[in-house]
């Protein structure tokens, strides 16, 4: 089993060692000009390969990517290039590793602007997960045990209607008309639990993680219901209806339990996903979180910044991974070796 | 017959009907089906796919209940009459009274809890005991049926055991009640054949242990040959011929059965015998054949006059042979066909011994 964790974290790191790579010779292979960009519309050429310099974009991309890794190992100094940080002592910036590089843009380190960020997409993201597996599973359990009735057609009906409406769309709809027109509920501004307390925190969390576990809660209802009713047509559901248990027990000990196998997968991949930040929900309800920050880093050619949100949504994605198959070994017994 | 249906065996099954409506009609999967059968005795249920015979012993055990099917009839054990019975009453009943072996173990037993785990549980279910106490018990039931060290495989999960050893796992949690009645549905299908007979040896041995009625389901005529007492063959959910084993087997009446004998391969049998199969396929239960359910691909009815096996179903009544061996059909002198056209086919060199034997019995063929 050890041996297994540690193989899945080398290739793990390997795999984001290579997307680091892609990352950096897909932005330089951009017909754009990051320097050009970041100069401004009337910029002589020499001013524009002055900015380039300043940027560390003048270095081969192989280089760039080498001092970028170094960074990450060691720590480095910004700006990149030698003869400007002797020229001006004083604009030096230290960055600890691991460095995941320095935004002239922000006049940040990557790594402050990303710690910044990362607490509000992951509440937003760890809300929106428990809403969508509660209520999606419920309901989706509640849909599998009165199959064909009523109940279950106005469920599958209804999730089949959320499912078809974009997020986009139910954001600013609870947005408007909740927070705004109506006056509901007041309108969400992040406040982190050190700033306003528990209480503070999950109120303004509600409407952007009840936009965002909308999207998921409905396909989390219909896989929930195909799972259960898949598993009670099992052979090992009938034989538990044969020991003469009661219908609650072999609906949780034994229907539920095999369903929950491929729940915990996509569970696990979905939140790793929505921690490499919700863009659309963050943008709507304008909370800094790591998916607003990427949109404005591809807007600005901020490529440090780009880097740093590539690998670590990559890396939330590869360590979901890994956690869910050794989950797996916990969960399904014919997985565990030895 | 009065409305309050009596009997002396310990299970007997009246006129039982199991239909289920489907937008396309209704599958009477068992249409009218009779058996009765003591404690200590072995019915076995023979019939090809679809013959309702699986349909028949769940509905025995309740598991139609919540389901769509429209029962109908009287199943009585030891003098209650199981469909009468509230959903929660037959559960109690489920495992203790009645239990059953499926057919695939590997899929009848939950592959996340250890085998232990489900003993533990099928005896908790019906008695209030501590898990040592139950633990106790389901290592005893392990030892009981061959398990080698109970006491550590008891602690296994069904994957790590072979297939035959699931299949005793599965006979030692039906029999941890104690039950007056195991149905076994074609218990030995999933193994292979050495394994096949120590499992038909345990579940005998087992038997007269605990003195329980067995129903055995199977298509297997060498395991009705070697475990029943009586042999019921079911064709479209119907009874087509009833009666003791010895007799069945011996003196079939119906062509159904003669063709179920016939296509059972004997491999220390005469190397001119012939293995011939049924043609065609097994009926529609939506839409099953007029008159007789099998004169489709009975290969014998121009013996009888005019088209009656077309338009009227035979009744279940005794045969020529009398006694207790009842059967559906319309030829007039089956045993006379069964021994000259039948028999020189499938088993030339019995037919000697056969002529002779109801030759002491009846008029003789000689």
């Amino acid at each position: 089993m050890l041996a297994y964790v540690i193989r899945r974290v080398v290739v793990g790191i390997v795999m984001l060692l290579a997307m680091s790579l892609v990352t950096f010779v897909l932005f330089f292979a951009s017909p754009a000009d990051p320097a050009q960009y970041a100069c401004g519309k009337n910029c002589s050429p020499v001013q524009r390969e002055q900015a380039r310099k300043a940027l560390g974009y003048d270095k081969p991309t192989l280089e760039q990517w080498t001092s970028f890794m170094k960074g990450l190992a060691v720590g480095r100094q910004f700006p990149a290039d030698e003869e400007l940080r002797k020229a001006a002592p004083d604009n030096v910036v230290d960055c600890d590793a691991p460095c995941f590089g320095y935004s002239t843009y922000s006049i940040k380190t990557v790594n402050e602007m990303v710690s910044e960020a990362l607490p509000v997409t992951f509440s937003i993201a760890l809300a929106a997960v428990i809403l969508w597996i509660f209520f999606g599973v419920l309901i989706g359990v509640l849909a599998a045990i009165t199959k064909g009735s009523f109940l279950d057609r106005g469920i599958v009906g209804t999730s089949l209607f959320l499912y078809a409406f974009p997020s986009f769309f139910i954001g600013t709809f609870l947005l408007t008309y909740i927070s705004i027109k109506w006056d509901v509920y007041p309108l969400p501004v992040y406040t982190s639990i050190a700033d306003g307390g528990i209480g503070a925190w999950a109120s303004n969390l509600l409407l952007p993680a009840v936009t965002l576990a909308m999207l998921y809660m409905a396909g989390y209802v219909r896989m929930t219901r195909a799972f259960v009713l898949e598993s009670q047509a099992e052979d090992y559901v009938r034989t538990a209806k044969a020991k003469g248990l009661a219908t609650r027990k072999v609906l949780v000990k034994h229907a539920l339990r095999a369903a929950l196998t491929p729940l915990v997968t996509m569970a696990g991949l979905d939140f790793a996903s929505v921690l490499g930040g919700a863009i659309i929900t963050e943008s709507i309800f304008n909370f800094n979180g790591l998916g607003k920050l990427a949109v404005s880093a591809s807007t600005n050619y901020d490529l440090p910044v780009l880097i740093g949100i590539v690998l670590i949504a990559g890396a939330f994605v590869i360590t979901a991974n890994i956690i869910v198959d050794i989950l797996y070994a916990f969960i399904d017994p014919r997985v565990r070796v030895g | 017959m009065s409305n309050a249906p009596t009997s002396e065996a310990y299970l007997s099954v009246q006129d039982l009907k199991v239909h289920f409506p489907t937008s396309d009609g209704i599958v009477k999967a068992t249409d009218g089906l009779s058996f009765d059968l003591e404690r200590g005795k072995t019915l076995g249920i023979v019939g090809e796919s679809g013959s309702g015979k699986s349909v028949s012993s769940s509905t025995i055990l309740g598991l139609h209940r919540g389901s769509s099917a429209k029962v109908s009839g009287h199943i009585l054990l030891d003098g209650v009459d199981l469909l009468e019975l509230s959903n929660e009453d037959m559960r109690k009943m489920r495992g203790r009274d009645v239990s059953m072996i499926f057919q695939d173990p590997l899929s009848a037993m939950h592959p996340y809890y250890t085998v232990g785990n489900q003993l533990i549980e099928a005896y908790r279910v019906h008695h209030k005991v501590s898990k040592k106490v139950a633990k106790a018990r389901a290592i005893e039931m392990l030892d009981r049926v061959g398990i080698p060290n109970p006491d550590k495989r008891i602690g296994d999960f069904p994957h790590q055991f072979s297939g035959g050893m699931r299949q005793r796992a599965m006979i030692a949690m039906g029999l941890i009640n104690d039950p007056g009645l195991l149905i076994a549905d074609e218990p030995t299908t999933a193994l292979d054949v050495t394994v096949q007979a120590q499992i038909l040896d345990l579940l005998q041995d087992l038997q007269r242990e605990f003195n329980s009625a067995v129903i055995i389901i199977t298509h297997d005529l060498g395991v009705v040959a070697e475990m029943a007492d009586d042999v019921l063959v079911m064709y479209a959910g119907r009874a087509v011929e009833y009666g003791p084993c010895k007799e069945i087997l011996t003196h079939p009446e119906m062509p159904y059965t003669w063709g179920l004998l016939s296509s059972v391969p004997d491999v220390s049998g005469d190397t001119d015998a012939r293995l011939v199969p049924i043609p065609g396929n097994p009926p529609s239960l939506l839409n099953p054949p007029t008159g007789c359910a099998f004169h489709p691909r009975c290969l014998h009815r121009d013996k009888v006059p005019g088209d009656l096996c077309s338009t009227e179903l035979p009744p279940l009544v005794p045969g020529v042979r009398g006694g207790f061996h009842t059967k559906r059909c319309h030829l007039a002198d089956p045993d006379r066909i069964y021994e000259t056209e039948v028999l020189p086919e499938i088993a030339p060199d019995l037919v000697d011994e056969i002529i002779a034997d109801s030759a002491d019995n009846a008029e003789g063929a000689r």
